[in-house]
């Protein structure tokens, strides 16, 4: 992995219906650092990582990986993100080693599943179909998945939902190898992710909000 | 590339014939409703014989309505579809795979079970082959039509009714080219048959565009 990466966007507004969710959003990571995204809930956060995945369309707006314009590049998708959001893609009827294995094998990486299933905790767990699995469980399934892709770019949308304090350990381990490696990630939660402050910045998406003048009258 | 063409479509035939997924009710609803009618007819040869071939049609296209909702709607809501969007393998060849595994497993057992049921309807003798080859020609178009169907109405919970509203209009010229070249084959006039063909055909083009163009704007 290339410890030089730049990962940029400038005046990015999406809208979700009719409604803006975000107006001339801007950031700028460097390899090895942790955008947080905070902000009251429906401030946006899960819409921009959504939309950085490619998964929704800007209304406006760049994005920069490494200086390369790279909205609506389908290559660069598939090889330099990885995208983890609240649902877990897990299938009940199989169990965690073939969830993970299934992905890997589209990924090509087959040679990282004993890896990242180590690096989750999950390795006792591997023969056990995930219908039999706690919530926190298949998290980290869907987790030790994402470590699996050899994307540069994470985008992780609550990572720690019903993680235990073990869990949340291995993630922050996980995701500390991965910055240490040159790699970026863009993580939306409200819980401590136990990372080193200086690799951290914030951003705020409630300074990106849409006033919202429309007075409530009208749409009566 | 068709590597991961055909590890997608190992994935879903393991997945439809799983615990408590519909590849076999499918068959079971096939052959119940074809029953019903040697009931509702009542025992008649004649008659039986003569409304067999388009019994036999309408209850696989009615078998095959039913089975639709399994090719996106599971992994739409467990988030699948969402890691498909970004995987390595184009939406389009995702879509095709899905396709293809629906016709293995549902359009094909259909097929195989169609001797008995036209033992049940008194099919002519000479029509039993003719019957099959129509099947097997008109098929694709029942799974890849109806492939575009779901990909439409992914988003809408409970959409199987609207699913068939869309749909069934759609299956008619298969109905018609399917019936009509049972009788072509047996007089040895081949017309509709390629008819049928070319309509399958047509949809093998068509439906790999549309259908991940219909999920990339349900996948918002």
């Amino acid at each position: 992995m290339n410890k030089n990466q730049t990962f940029s966007a400038k005046g990015l507004s999406v809208n979700r219906g009719d409604r803006a969710v975000f107006e001339n959003l801007n950031f700028h990571i460097n390899s090895g650092e942790l955008l947080k995204l905070v902000g009251p809930n429906g401030s946006g956060k899960s819409t921009l990582l959504k939309s950085l995945a490619g998964l929704l369309d800007l209304q406006s707006g760049t994005i920069d990986h490494n200086g390369q314009s790279v909205i609506g590049d389908t290559d660069w998708r598939s090889r330099s993100i990885c995208y983890l959001a609240h649902k877990n893609a897990l299938k009940n009827e199989f169990t965690v080693e073939e969830n993970i294995t299934f992905w890997a094998e589209l990924w090509q990486t087959e040679d990282q599943i004993t890896a990242a299933i180590e690096q989750m905790g999950i390795k006792l767990l591997c023969d056990t179909p995930v219908a039999y699995l706690s919530s926190g469980q298949k998290r980290r399934t869907a987790l030790a998945r994402s470590l699996c892709h050899p994307a540069d770019i994470w985008l992780f949308d609550e990572p720690t939902v019903g993680l235990d304090d073990q869990g949340l350990r291995l993630l922050s381990n996980a995701m500390g190898k991965h910055m240490d490696a040159g790699g970026m990630i863009l993580c939306a939660t409200h819980v401590d992710l136990g990372i080193e402050e200086a690799k951290i910045t914030r951003l705020n998406l409630d300074d990106f909000s849409v006033n919202q003048n429309t007075d409530k009258t009208e749409l009566w | 590339m068709s590597r991961l063409f055909f590890a997608i479509c190992r994935r879903d035939i393991r997945l439809s014939w799983s615990q408590g997924s519909s590849a076999s009710m499918v068959i079971a609803f096939f052959i119940i409703v074809v029953s019903l009618f040697p009931l509702g007819v009542g025992p008649e040869q004649n008659m039986l014989g003569r409304i067999s071939v388009g019994v036999i049609w309408v209850a696989a296209l009615l078998a095959c309505l039913l089975s639709l909702d399994r090719i996106f709607q599971a992994d739409y809501e467990d988030g699948s579809l969402d890691q498909f969007a970004l995987s390595p393998l184009p939406l389009e060849l995702v879509v095709l795979a899905k396709s293809l595994s629906h016709w293995l497993t549902t359009a094909l057992p259909l097929i195989i079970i169609t001797p008995l049921l036209g033992l049940l309807m008194n099919l002519a003798n000479d029509a039993y082959l003719p019957l099959m080859m129509a099947m097997l020609i008109g098929s694709p178009a029942l799974s890849l039509i109806g492939t575009i169907g779901a990909a439409l109405t992914i988003s809408i919970r409970r959409g199987g009714v609207l699913l068939s509203l869309l749909i069934l209009p759609l299956y008619v010229p298969i109905l018609i080219f399917g019936v009509m070249s049972v009788d072509g084959l047996r007089l040895g006039e081949n017309a509709p048959m390629l008819f049928l063909g070319a309509f399958s055909l047509f949809s093998l083009a068509l439906t790999p565009w549309v259908a991940a163009a219909a999920i990339r704007l349900g996948l918002d």
